[in-house]
Parts: C-alpha cells; sequence; structure tokens
C-alpha cells in the first residue's frame, strides 16, 4: 500500500466516527437545517465503501477498477435514487463532494507535523472525490434518460391502439407525430390484428396526427401496401381540409386508397362494403311517449 | 436433387401451398411446374397459400409476382393467401409492394375472391361476344374451346 492511500485508511479507520459526523453536519447545512434519516444511512454505507477501496489498495488514478467497484455501486444506486425522487444532478454531486471538507480537516488534525505527507494525502483524497462526484453525475444522467426512454416506450404503445369498431373492420386512431418508429409499432400491431380478428377492413384514423409530409405521407403508403399484402383493404380517414391541401401541394399520391374526411364516412363504407344496411327503427318524433 | 412443391387440382382452381422455406431452386422449379400445369389442366384460378413461409428475400417476391403475371398471360387469375404479417412488412420494407397480385386473408376466402373472378370473366366473355357481333354459336364454340 502506498504511503499516501495509508494514510488516508488510517484517518478513515481510527477517525470514521468524527468524519461521519462532520460530513452529515456539512449535508445539514447545506440541505436548509435537518438531515434525512436516509442520507445518514447512506452516508455511513458510502464511507465503508470508501474505506474498503482503499484498503483494497485502489489507485485514484483508475476509478473504473476492481477495488473501487463497492463505491460504484452505492454510488449508482444513490443517483438512480436521487433521479427518481427528481433530485438535480448538482444536488446529487453537491452530496459527495461535501465528504471533501471533513476528510481535509481530519487529515490535517492527523499529519499537521508532515507537511510532505498531508499534501500527498490531500491529492489523493480529492483526486478520489473528484473521481466519485463525477461519477455520480454520470450515473445520475444515466438512470435519467432510462426514464426518459421508458417513458417514450410507454407513450408510444399508449398512444396506438388497435380497436374493432365492427365485425371485419378494424381502426387505429393516430395520435401524434408520424415517425418511422411509430409507423413501425402500428404497422405490426395492425397486421397482427387483422390476422387474429380476420379482419378484411382497417382503417386508419390520422386525425390526430398534425402534419403530414411527404415521409408521413410515404409511412402512410407503406402501411396500407402491407395492409393489402395480407389481403385485407385499408381506408384513410380523418383528412382535415388543411391536410388535404397540403397533400395536394406536395404532390403526393394517395391514388389507389380509399380516403374520407371522417371515420364515420369510413365506417359507412366499410359497412356498405361488407352488405350491412343501417336504418333507423323508427323516425324520430314517433317514440314512445 | 431440389424439392418440389406439389400443385393440386380443384375444379378449375389449382392449389399451392408452400410449407418449407422457399429455397431460389424449389421457387424457379414451382414457377415452371406451375405454368405446364395451368396449360395442361386449363385452370381458371390460382390459389397459393403462403401462411407457412416465415422468410421471405427479394428473389422470392418477384417470383410470387411472376406467378401472377404467369398465370394472368395463361389466362388465370391467381390470388396469394395467408400472409404473415413480418413476411409483409419484409415485402413493403424491400420495396415490393406486388401490384396487380390479388392477396386474401385465408384460403376461404381466397378462393371466393377465385369465384368471383371466374363469374366475371364469364360475364365478360358473353358481353365481350355480343359487342363485337361475333355470331351465337360461334361465340359459344369459342368459349367451349376455351375451356
Amino acid at each position: 500500500m502506498k504511503q499516501n492511500s495509508a494514510a488516508v485508511e488510517q484517518l478513515l479507520s481510527a477517525h470514521r466516527d468524527q468524519v461521519l459526523a462532520e460530513w452529515q453536519a456539512e449535508l445539514t447545512a447545506s440541505g436548509g437545517g435537518r438531515a434525512l434519516p436516509s442520507e445518514v444511512r447512506e452516508t455511513g454505507e458510502l464511507l465503508n465503501t470508501v474505506l474498503a477501496g482503499v484498503r483494497a489498495n485502489g489507485s485514484t488514478e483508475n476509478f473504473d477498477d476492481a477495488p473501487w467497484s463497492g463505491v460504484r455501486t452505492a454510488l449508482a444506486q444513490l443517483s438512480a435514487s436521487r433521479a427518481a425522487q427528481g433530485s438535480t444532478a448538482a444536488d446529487t454531486s453537491r452530496f459527495v463532494l461535501a465528504l471533501k471538507k471533513p476528510l481535509f480537516s481530519g487529515l490535517q488534525r492527523v499529519f499537521a507535523d508532515q507537511p510532505a505527507l498531508l499534501v500527498d494525502a490531500l491529492w489523493e483524497v480529492s483526486a478520489l472525490l473528484d473521481n466519485m462526484a463525477q461519477y455520480t453525475v454520470t450515473a445520475y444522467q444515466r438512470s435519467r434518460e432510462d426514464i426518459i426512454a421508458r417513458q417514450q416506450q410507454e407513450l408510444l404503445e399508449l398512444s396506438t391502439p388497435v380497436v374493432k369498431l365492427w365485425d371485419g373492420v378494424l381502426a387505429v386512431p393516430m395520435i401524434g407525430t408520424l415517425d418511422s418508429g411509430r409507423t413501425q409499432l402500428v404497422m405490426e400491431a395492425l397486421l397482427q390484428r387483422i390476422v387474429e380478428t380476420g379482419s378484411a377492413l382497417a382503417i386508419i384514423d390520422i386525425t390526430g396526427v398534425p402534419t403530414v409530409d411527404t415521409l408521413v405521407a410515404q409511412h402512410l403508403l407503406k402501411t396500407v401496401t402491407a395492409i393489402r399484402l395480407m389481403g385485407a383493404d385499408a381506408i384513410i380517414s380523418g383528412i382535415r381540409p388543411q391536410i388535404a391541401q397540403t397533400i395536394v401541394h406536395l404532390g403526393i399520391d394517395l391514388e389507389g386508397i380509399t380516403t374520407k374526411a371522417s371515420l364515420a364516412d369510413a365506417l359507412a363504407v366499410a359497412l356498405k362494403r361488407a352488405g350491412f344496411v343501417v336504418a333507423k327503427a323508427r323516425t324520430a318524433g314517433q317514440g314512445p311517449a | 436433387m431440389t424439392t418440389r412443391i406439389p400443385i393440386l387440382r380443384m375444379g378449375r382452381t389449382l392449389l399451392v401451398t408452400i410449407q418449407v422455406d422457399l429455397q431460389d431452386q424449389t421457387a424457379l422449379a414451382l414457377q415452371d411446374d406451375l405454368a405446364n400445369r395451368i396449360q395442361d389442366t386449363g385452370a381458371t384460378g390460382v390459389l397459393i397459400d403462403i401462411s407457412a413461409l416465415e422468410i421471405v428475400d427479394s428473389f422470392i417476391g418477384r417470383m410470387l409476382a411472376g406467378i401472377s403475371s404467369i398465370a394472368k398471360v395463361l389466362g388465370a387469375t391467381s390470388v396469394v393467401v395467408g400472409m404473415q404479417p413480418a413476411v409483409a412488412i419484409t415485402l413493403v420494407e424491400l420495396g415490393l409492394s406486388l401490384h396487380g397480385v390479388r392477396t386474401a386473408l385465408n384460403v376461404e376466402r381466397g378462393m371466393a375472391l377465385l369465384r368471383e373472378a371466374d363469374a366475371a370473366l364469364d360475364g365478360d366473355a358473353d358481353a365481350d361476344a355480343g359487342d363485337e357481333g361475333i355470331d351465337g354459336s360461334f361465340g359459344a364454340a369459342l368459349r367451349e374451346a376455351g375451356r
């Protein structure tokens, strides 16, 4: 074990409680008055993992090495829980950096009479804590990105339900911008349902699609082509006046695809093709008294 | 030795059920066999069931389109039935929309489609005979020869 690591180890094992108390005091001061019970527990656990890392002869220059794995795990958990609770990245790294002052003053107290060793040990501790803080921020960011990715996935699944409108008629109300990922998901879900239900007609309702450009139109055409390949037919409904104008101005060719202004119109076409006739049971005004 | 896909005859319709993953050679042999069988039997409909087909490439896609065109040239209507969603998506991504190929969800609907096409064809033949002023007996003989 290097001399400066030994110094840190000596400090942490002999004066652990004092360092811990100072760290918690530091957190309490910066955190608006009181330390949370979870923070108290986290500080204790983190200090133990740091001590284990120092004892395992970890070099602060290689924070990714095996001796620090315990510290890394603890920091990752800490960051993940902070991210889930909605703390900022700055708060999360401040939690780690608050350990700097207690360690510095602790080293000063113990090695005041050995200036050379003191400087080395200070550098060691400083480098270690910087690494830890950096790792915390990275881990925090990663867990935030995980959360975003999961929410995106949930949003995708939420916004593309395939509903059965009538016997043999399916409908997909599309909501939101159509990108290739969405189209793929809708296409798969729709084709699967067509197989399951044996429906001969699918209505794609684009009322909730804010804009239609050439790319979106291409995605729609792909979906319709796939539906036709399966042996079913498709109607595109919910084309708003502005969108109809955009489609014409862009010169998008929707030839061969039945399009309707509203879902009701599309359903009427579907019923007519299936041979159904919809009629009122009684005329208005002749209802039961 | 390449495997050959059996072609079954049912009335005026030929049935082809593809139960194995198609090799290029098998597909070519099928195209060949089918053309010969349409010629021999005078079939008016061809039904190709690909519900067990899991993997397609651009070659198989083109072959499906090719079979339809060949059948059309030989005077038969063809319908491809039971395409799996994954296969449909693959073909679309490959840019093969199989224009001119009739499709149906399952064998039952495919047969119904062929019957309709057959009936329409008979109707057309009668109408054509009338339009062009071919006399009745000659038209009938033509139709007879056609079958």
